[in-house]
């Protein structure tokens, strides 16, 4: 198991050059540290002196991947690609372009992002595996027939409808809670409660369509029959055998994106106004800041990483048949 | 000397991605040929034919894609003759749709207006008959144009011209069923009034009742807009005074190509990486499980952020290359699907590999490898035809995201060029429009039901392609 683990983090690490070296020549190919620098002062001040003076106090002075003025290592190891990228990987995010410490803000944005991921998440999941084994339970009568189709319509509702009704209904017309904001501690809850809601209700139809597939498989299994064959009723069969080997596969799926929660969700932290990863995350694109992107990019690849790691080791923890080699 | 005529009256205009629509038409037609004289495809699609609810979404599929396909037959029109003779051509693109809904293009007012309105949704100062001025709502330019006195004519009028457009839709069924049952009847060797017996009864194999009544509500839809949208907004006008209507029917195409394209510029990358990881196995494996493991962990929206402005940069170099900001937006539309399919080709890929993985140990790919056949010729004879149907499902069933993405990316401003009619920009625009008072709330409405529309018809059709040919849920 721990030699499992320690290859599979090992074998991380070129994926990470690569995730970086894709991040670089994207951002460089579109932005030459002069256009950075130009962006970065504003109109005023832009003077041949100054571009270069920014250059160097932000390191953007030296040649990108290949140094051919030094000798040795150097030529390799004095470039703007190893001088920003390779102290990611002791995850040393450095200053952005406007001068702010990377990590501090990573630090500060995560606990907004956490705050709606994790309610949403479980919330979504209760809500989700309920209503799939409603579905189970009532399957191939008009009560499954009509949730399913039900499931169809709401996933084909785009998610930006649900957030402007939500927004217009809760906060325009019933005056519930605050359009958009946050605040720290418990005051905070008014503006959580509306994200939360709105990512649960987007989520039902796929999550509901995909786990009743899940219970449907299991109920078709040979020890259901077995368990009806010795009497016990359909609703015991469904929640102490159906349930608990069902939630093996949605157990391993959620796995996989809870690493993925710290970078919160893009498109409602940026509508509901919350200073969390995701909004971060836009705010950097927007403004071409190069340092904050591959600081998100490195982040939301190491996270990938781990949350398929997990998602292996939590199989043989559920699984015993499992084994990893 | 030259006249206008029909011939000349048109110069052909073709974009980029009006050549991906129709490579797309051809390679659906190439597909349906085949599966014709292959009886394992047949069967699939047999079954997807007998299934009512994907037979109706299939049916409003056609409709959305005939609007697109009209909409991908772009022109210059004729303005005159030239002095030399020869003919003058406008500079402006327009298309066959546009063409055919040509009131509801030219139909502009000055600002907003909601729907069926006669009246602006702002107060102008209008100049009454004896020369005073005072603050009111204007009358519209169109909108209701043809009526005296709006406030008391205008809901006799709608109802009389909706009562009309759906008696023009009931002939003109009526027409179809007769048409159809004639024809059946010939092919059956029976009478129409016993084809039209069990086709009411619902006893046919192909399930004509409901594909007909689907046909019915489409067609309606069509002739209420041909007798009410020519003389009123019936979504309104947006805020420089476009008929919302046609703004919804032109971002049809946008989706269309976004949801089409995107899969047709991966597909070939997917299915030759992911079948030579399975097939060839070893370093080759490796090298491509780590180049989709690389690109799948970069988080989806930076690459396609990234992407979009590398296209921006790119296009500001070379203005040269794109004459029209119809051409720009163009471009950017198709390097849009390209970048998208970038993100999403590695999951089909790790399918495929996955599957040539076992089919490779299939016995008669060992058989071929005995006798010699050479590696190119197994995948294309053998393995490539048996992953069909996971490339199908996974095509089939990403359509309705990649739908609904373009109006995500759009309003995180890494979609379709700003000038490009899109659901996405129409969200986008209107979502600040929610503010005001009165709320402006129909174009929001409007982008909305045809998105809702379009992908709930290609969930529902998706899942009978689904549930038909994978193996799994057949043996069930």
């Amino acid at each position: 198991m721990l030699a499992y683990i320690t290859r599979r983090l090992l074998y991380a690490i070129p994926i990470l050059i690569g995730v970086n070296l894709i991040t670089f020549a994207l951002f460089f190919v579109v932005n030459t540290p002069d256009n950075i620098a130009r962006l970065q002062l504003g109109v005023k001040n832009v003077t041949p002196e100054a571009i270069e003076k920014w250059k160097v106090n932000h390191g953007y002075d030296k040649p990108l991947l290949y140094n051919d003025k030094q000798e040795g290592l150097e030529t390799v190891t004095d470039t703007i690609f190893y001088k920003k990228s390779i102290r990611l990987f002791v995850f040393d995010f450095g200053v952005s372009d406007e001068g702010r410490d990377i990590s501090h803000d990573i630090y500060t944005r995560m606990w907004p992002s956490l705050a709606i991921a994790i309610p949403g998440l479980i919330v979504g999941l209760l809500v989700n595996i309920a209503l799939s084994m409603l579905l189970a339970f009532f399957r191939a009568t008009y009560i499954d027939l009509v949730g399913v189709i039900t499931g169809v319509v709401l996933l084909s509702i785009s998610i930006m409808f649900y957030i402007i009704l939500g927004q217009f209904v809760m906060s325009k017309l019933w005056h519930l809670v605050p359009i958009s904001g946050y605040t720290e501690g418990i005051d905070g809850i008014k503006f959580l409660i509306m994200p939360v809601l709105i990512g649960v209700l987007a989520g039902i139809g796929s999550g509901t369509r995909w786990y009743r597939t899940i219970f449907l498989e299991e109920i078709n299994r040979d020890y259901v029959r077995t368990a009806r064959a010795k009497g016990l009723s359909e609703l015991r069969v469904l929640f102490r055998h159906t349930l608990h080997n069902a939630m093996i596969p949605i157990l391993t799926g959620v796995v996989v994106i809870i690493p993925s929660l710290f970078l919160g969700s893009l498109l409602t932290e940026s509508f509901f106004g919350i200073p969390g990863l995701g909004s971060y995350t836009i705010d950097a694109i927007h403004a071409q800041d190069f340092s904050v992107v591959r600081a998100m990019v490195f982040l939301g690849s190491v996270l990938y990483i781990v949350g398929l790691i997990l998602t292996d080791i939590s199989y043989t923890l559920v699984d015993p048949r499992i084994r990893l080699n | 000397m030259s006249e206008i005529s029909f011939i000349n009256s048109f110069e052909m205009n073709v974009l980029w991605t009006d050549w991906l629509v129709y490579i797309l038409l051809g390679f659906i037609t190439i597909f349906v040929l085949y599966a014709r004289k292959h009886e394992h495809l047949r069967a699939p699609w047999r079954q997807i034919l007998t299934r009512r609810l994907a037979m109706s979404a299939c049916i409003v599929l056609l409709a959305f894609a005939s609007i697109g396909i009209l909409d991908s037959v772009h022109f210059h029109k004729a303005e005159g003759v030239k002095v030399d003779g020869s003919v003058r051509y406008s500079s402006e693109v327009t298309s066959l749709f546009e063409q055919l809904v040509l009131p509801l293009k030219s139909n502009v007012e000055k600002t907003y207006s909601a729907p069926f309105a006669t009246q602006l949704y702002a107060k102008e100062n209008v100049e009454l008959p004896d020369g005073s001025v005072t603050r009111d709502y204007p009358r519209l330019k169109f909108g209701g144009a043809h009526l005296d006195n709006p406030s008391e004519q205008k809901a006799a009028d709608v109802t009389q011209r909706s009562f009309i457009a759906i008696i023009q839709a009931i002939l003109f069924m009526m027409l179809i069923i007769l048409l159809l049952a004639a024809w059946l009847a010939r092919s059956q060797h029976s009478d129409i009034k016993t084809v039209i017996g069990t086709m009411w009864r619902g006893e046919t194999q192909l399930p004509w009742k409901s594909m007909l009544a689907t046909l019915f509500v489409v067609i309606v839809f069509v002739s209420l807009v041909m007798q009410l949208g020519t003389v009123y907004h019936i979504f309104g006008t947006d805020k420089v005074g476009q008929d919302v209507l046609y703004l919804s029917l032109k971002s049809i195409r946008t989706g269309l190509v976004i949801g089409t394209l995107t899969t047709l510029i991966m597909l070939p990358f997917a299915i030759l990486l992911g079948i030579m990881a399975g097939y060839f196995r070893g370093w080759v494996d490796d090298l491509i499980q780590y180049i989709y493991t690389t690109l799948s962990s970069v988080p989806d929206i930076l690459l396609i952020a990234a992407g979009v402005l590398l296209i921006q940069v790119f296009i500001e170099n070379n203005p040269d290359l794109f004459p029209t900001l119809q051409h720009r937006a163009d471009a950017k539309l198709v390097f849009l699907c390209l970048i998208l399919g970038i993100t999403s080709w590695t999951g089909l890929c790790r399918l495929l590999r996955g599957e040539s993985l076992k089919l490779r140990e299939a016995d008669y790919i060992q058989a071929a490898q005995a006798f010699g056949v050479p590696n190119l010729k197994i995948i294309l004879r053998h393995i490539m035809p048996n992953t069909m149907h996971i490339v199908l499902i996974v095509v089939v069933l990403g359509f309705s995201g990649l739908v609904l993405a373009e109006a995500v990316l759009s309003y995180v401003g890494v979609g379709v060029d700003p000038s490009m009619i899109s659901w996405g920009n129409m969200i986008n625009g209107a979502r600040l429009e929610m503010a005001r008072e009165p709320i402006v709330w129909w174009s929001l409405v409007a982008a909305f039901i045809f998105m809702f529309m379009l992908v709930l018809a290609a969930n529902l059709f998706a899942d009978a392609v689904r549930d038909a040919f994978d193996p799994r849920l057949r043996s069930q």
